[in-house]
């Protein structure tokens, strides 16, 4: 009790000393203030994964009514991601934002936001009231809008904000439409009214609920095709917000459709078939259009959605397990899932704090014009190929362990079942290890172009490493991306409480880990540790030969062309022009070309510019057709104050007068029924 | 153990014959059938010149790349008998981590910063990610229908009867056959004795290693070989007594490697730009394989 009073507390009032800070006093309280509320949520979320979770009631208001709060191994799980990312984009930030010294009042705003975003994210995972959980769900959209529009004087930066502002209240609408209907019938707010309300509904009804919770989360976790604003988004916003908010806030949506399923009764199997279905398609159209993107933030946003795909495969294999009463698949399935969870938020928030590094460095994002960074940032780039080894899904990183949880899932659904399942099974398996070859592809591309090889651009004098305290997090993120690559077992016992919830209330006696589901996993660890003491003894091995022969340097070997220029090095663009061919029905990629011509050419150029095929027959066509209709209604808007105020007088005598009016369209009604 | 063993003896031999049977289709001579491991060795000993342009991805690249395939190797079977490492998912192991390798050769070929080598490497990336569906399809059918997920359990209880499974497995070789043409880059995927860098896949990639870094990939890609030869001979020698298995191993390679010199000697290489849609091919072909599974197990009405 005391404890969620001071949670709340802490942040507010902190944010009373933030205006009246120094530019480094505001950091510093940022991170005093975070490291205070990571400790205390952090602590229940502990408590929670060890079998002891945490339950109160909040007497709330006469609006509200009462609050529960239940920190149960889902929520401890998912807090201690948020916090772990939330800790190192904070220690991150803090050194980012040294840049901006200047603009201290942004900085105050972006502070109190910060630190709203946390208490909001963190509430959002006890919370169960759903008015409450609105409000928490409102401060987390608002407060992830104001860190994103950090930058606001560029306009693409308001626009992407904007567009996420929108997309996140389109998320609320589908909550608020979930609660009202289970609150209509129910009279509670209470996510257990839910379940009991959900129990006593027909299977069509209450898989209807479970899709407008489901629509609502999958806005904000950024599923195809509710993706749109996530590309847009990601890039606009400092690097440390697009690191956090790929690790972890669009995680909460994954977090709210694993709640919903908790506690929505429904028909699983089929809500497991349509995240299935949602999920292979989110999986291989995001990691698509992340190979042709030429910004790098906006190649790992696409990635994320690509990621998000991975864990919906896990969830909707998981969803399956219960539909059909197998318990080693929902073991697995939501195991893979809830790891991958992590291990996303770890890589992917490296991914971004490295490419933010890049950014400090070479003041752009465009990968056609970076090249040869590992010169100048040789850290940045180790830690960069780290994560674009984990997130490919290769041994011996994280990505690996979760993936192959994964893959065992769906040889378990394959071995057993119908025509139909084992169909699914197969060409989500076929899915899996098409996005596994695709990120493949995508991530040499990004690493190659970007770190290898020669400046493709001269690049600025002050290009150079990032200071020491930039790289803290970022190896901290390292290492346990490290350590769940070698150590699975460690995390995978951790996993144990949350995935108990949905195989079954028997979580206390019968423990579904120990069953053996997880014993492949010692071997798979003793082979990871193989693979790297192989790797040092033949690296060893070859040190010991090279000491005793000659090693010499020459210039790249240019089939006997000795000076060529950094132009003629392979681009990001060539690098992937056969996929852009290959998949072009499902690309929307625009081509400038000026080709040479004449016996005197002139100058010759070929531009791209790719776009997202979703976002323009779902959103701007819709986009579109609204205009035309709200462009018959323009007279209304004819620049005068006199009618505006108008306007707002028949507002709200129209507001005051429909009680007045009610009376009159009841009887109405009636008489119409009489005759 | 035995199946190291015996992927180690093969590699030895598999490039030299599939180099003679070249020379004699010739009409050479052709050198003797143990001139690439001499040649590796030779490179053991040579010194290297490294790129200007090169950095740390450089040198750990083939050593990465070699341990991959060594990983890989240490999991493949030989019929009852266990790879070195044997757990349910091998497979997945297997082909994730040799993953790794190509992950590395890739990044160093991009390491160089020349055209040629890049160009081999979006090849290299664009072919691997095609190959890789018709492999997880593949074995899934075969789990499927064995009911084990681990390559020794996979091997040791697949028996072939009936007609529909001698079907499967002419199939089910052909497309490890073809998968380790493009593992390998070989003929109609690529050539590697083109003169030209611009026709290249691996090839080019490895323009710029010498000395020690060189003589691990070749070695690499001479046991590349014989691991996918023994995973084809696997789909065999189930419950056949080692003595004729032994035989029958060695015995299938040599085909192989007669077999894969016979081809470049009289088949020209696919146009690059056909080359993804037979892979795709393979992925179709695993499809069928599936689809063989499924009406074994009756699933089918």
């Amino acid at each position: 009790m005391n404890l969620i009073t001071a949670f709340v507390g802490i942040p507010f009032a902190g944010m009373l000393f933030f205006p009246f800070l120094k530019v480094k006093g505001k950091g510093m309280l940022t991170l005093l203030l975070l490291t205070v509320n990571i400790i205390l949520s952090g602590y229940l979320a502990v408590q929670s994964l060890l079998g002891t979770p945490f339950s109160t009631t909040l007497p709330g208001s006469y609006v509200t009514g009462a609050i529960p709060i239940r920190i149960d191994a889902l929520s401890g799980w998912f807090i201690l991601i948020i916090n772990l990312i939330f800790l190192t984009g904070a220690i991150y930030g803090y050194s980012y934002l040294k840049a901006y010294k200047k603009r201290n009042n942004s900085l105050t705003l972006h502070s109190i936001a910060f630190l709203l975003q946390h208490t909001s994210i963190i509430s959002i995972c006890g919370i169960q009231n759903s008015l409450v959980f609105l409000i928490a769900w409102e401060i987390l959209a608002l407060s992830s809008f104001f860190l994103i529009i950090f930058e606001h004087e560029n306009p693409v930066t308001i626009k992407a904000g904007i567009n996420y502002l929108i997309q996140a209240h389109f998320s609320i609408v589908f909550l608020m439409i979930g609660f009202l209907w289970v609150l209509n019938k129910t009279g509670s707010y209470d996510f257990q009214a839910i379940t009991t309300y959900s129990a006593s509904l027909p299977g069509m009804a209450s898989l209807v609920l479970f899709l407008c919770f489901f629509v609502a989360f999958a806005l904000k976790a950024g599923f195809v095709p509710f993706h749109t604003w996530l590309p847009y988004a990601h890039p606009a916003a400092p690097s440390h917000i697009s690191g956090m908010m790929s690790g972890v806030i669009i995680k909460i949506g994954i977090f709210g459709i694993l709640r919903m399923l908790l506690i929505v009764k429904t028909d699983y199997l089929t809500a497991g078939y349509i995240l299935l279905v949602i999920s292979v398609i989110s999986g291989l159209y995001g990691v698509m259009l992340a190979i042709i993107q030429h910004n790098l933030k906006k190649l790992l946003a696409y990635h994320s959605i690509e990621n998000i795909g991975i864990i919906g495969i896990g969830i909707g294999l998981g969803c399956i397990g219960i539909g059909t009463g197998n318990q080693v698949l929902t073991t697995l399935g939501f195991a893979g899932a809830l790891l991958h969870t992590l291990n996303h938020g770890l890589f992917k928030s490296l991914l971004f704090y490295a490419a933010g590094n890049v950014y400090q460095a070479t003041h752009t994002m465009e990968i056609e014009k970076l090249g040869g960074l590992v010169k100048r940032m040789p850290q940045t780039t180790l830690l960069f190929l780290i994560a674009s080894i984990s997130i490919c899904g290769i041994p011996p990183f994280n990505g690996f362990i979760s993936e192959f949880i994964l893959y065992t899932g769906l040889y378990n659904w394959l071995s057993g079942g119908n025509l139909f399942s084992m169909l699914a099974a197969i060409f989500s398996t076929v899915g899996l290890a098409a996005i596994g070859g695709l990120a493949m592809l995508c991530f040499t591309k990004a690493f190659g172009i970007i770190f290898l090889g020669n400046e493709r651009s001269p690049l600025p004098p002050t290009c150079r490493e990032v200071p020491f305290v930039q790289l803290i997090p970022t190896y901290l993120l390292a290492a346990v991306i490290l350590l769940i690559g070698l150590f699975p077992m460690l995390f995978i016992r951790l996993l144990s409480m949350p995935v108990g919830l949905f195989t079954g209330g028997t979580m206390w006696t019968n423990n579904p880990l120990q069953d053996g589901v997880f014993e492949v996993l010692q071997p798979i660890s003793l082979a990871v540790w193989l693979l790297v003491l192989l790797v040092a003894l033949i690296f060893g091995l070859r040190s010991y030969f090279r000491s005793r022969s000659r090693v010499s340097t020459a210039s790249t070997w240019g089939c006997g062309y000795v000076a060529p220029t950094v132009k003629q090095q392979y681009t990001a663009g060539s690098f992937v022009r056969t996929f852009g061919k290959l998949f072009a029905p499902v690309l929307l990629v625009e081509k400038e070309e000026t080709t040479v011509k004449g016996i005197f050419p002139n100058e010759a150029g070929y531009k791209t510019h790719s776009y997202d095929k979703v976002e323009k027959n779902l959103i701007d066509r819709i986009l579109k057709l609204n205009k035309n209709f709200m462009g018959r209604f323009i007279f209304l808007n004819n620049g005068r104050l006199q009618f505006y105020i108008l306007y707002g007088i028949v507002f709200i005598v129209t507001v005051l007068g429909i009680p007045v009016l009610y009376r009159y369209v009841v009887s109405f009604i009636e008489l119409l029924k009489l005759l | 153990m035995l199946s190291v063993t015996l992927i180690l003896l093969a590699a030895l031999f598999f490039t030299g014959i599939i180099i003679r049977t070249k020379s004699l289709a010739s009409g050479r001579k052709g050198p003797g059938i143990m001139q690439p491991i001499r040649d590796v060795l030779r490179l053991f000993r040579k010194g290297t010149v490294y790129s200007e342009t090169t950095s740390f991805v450089f040198q750990l690249a083939p050593t990465v790349y070699f341990a991959s395939v060594v990983m890989a190797m240490l999991v493949v079977p030989f019929g009852q008998s266990k790879g070195v490492l044997s757990f349910n998912g091998d497979f997945i192991f297997f082909a994730y981590v040799l993953a790794l390798g190509k992950f590395f050769s890739i990044i160093a070929a991009l390491d160089t910063g020349s055209s040629f080598e890049g160009m081999g490497a979006s090849r290299e990336a664009l072919y691997s990610m095609f190959a890789e569906p018709a492999f997880f399809i593949l074995m899934g059918s075969l789990a499927l229908l064995s009911g084990h997920t681990s390559f020794q359990e996979i091997f040791a209880s697949l028996h072939i009867g009936s007609q529909i499974s001698y079907a499967m497995a002419a199939l089910a070789t052909f497309v490890l056959l073809m998968i380790a043409m493009i593992e390998n880059s070989r003929m109609p995927i690529d050539d590697p004795k083109t003169h030209l860098e611009l026709t290249m896949v691996h090839e080019v990639m490895i323009l710029d290693n010498s000395g020690f870094d060189l003589g691990l990939i070749l070695t690499a890609g001479y046991l590349k070989f014989a691991l996918y030869g023994a995973l084809i001979v696997n789909l065999f020698i189930g419950v056949i007594p080692y003595q004729y298995a032994i035989s029958a191993f060695f015995g299938i390679q040599f085909l192989m490697a007669v077999a894969i010199g016979l081809i470049e000697s009289f088949m020209a290489r696919f146009r690059m730009s056909h080359n993804p849609q037979f892979i795709v091919v393979l992925t179709s072909v695993s499809l069928l394989i599936f689809f063989g599974v499924l009406l074994i197990l009756q699933k089918f009405i």
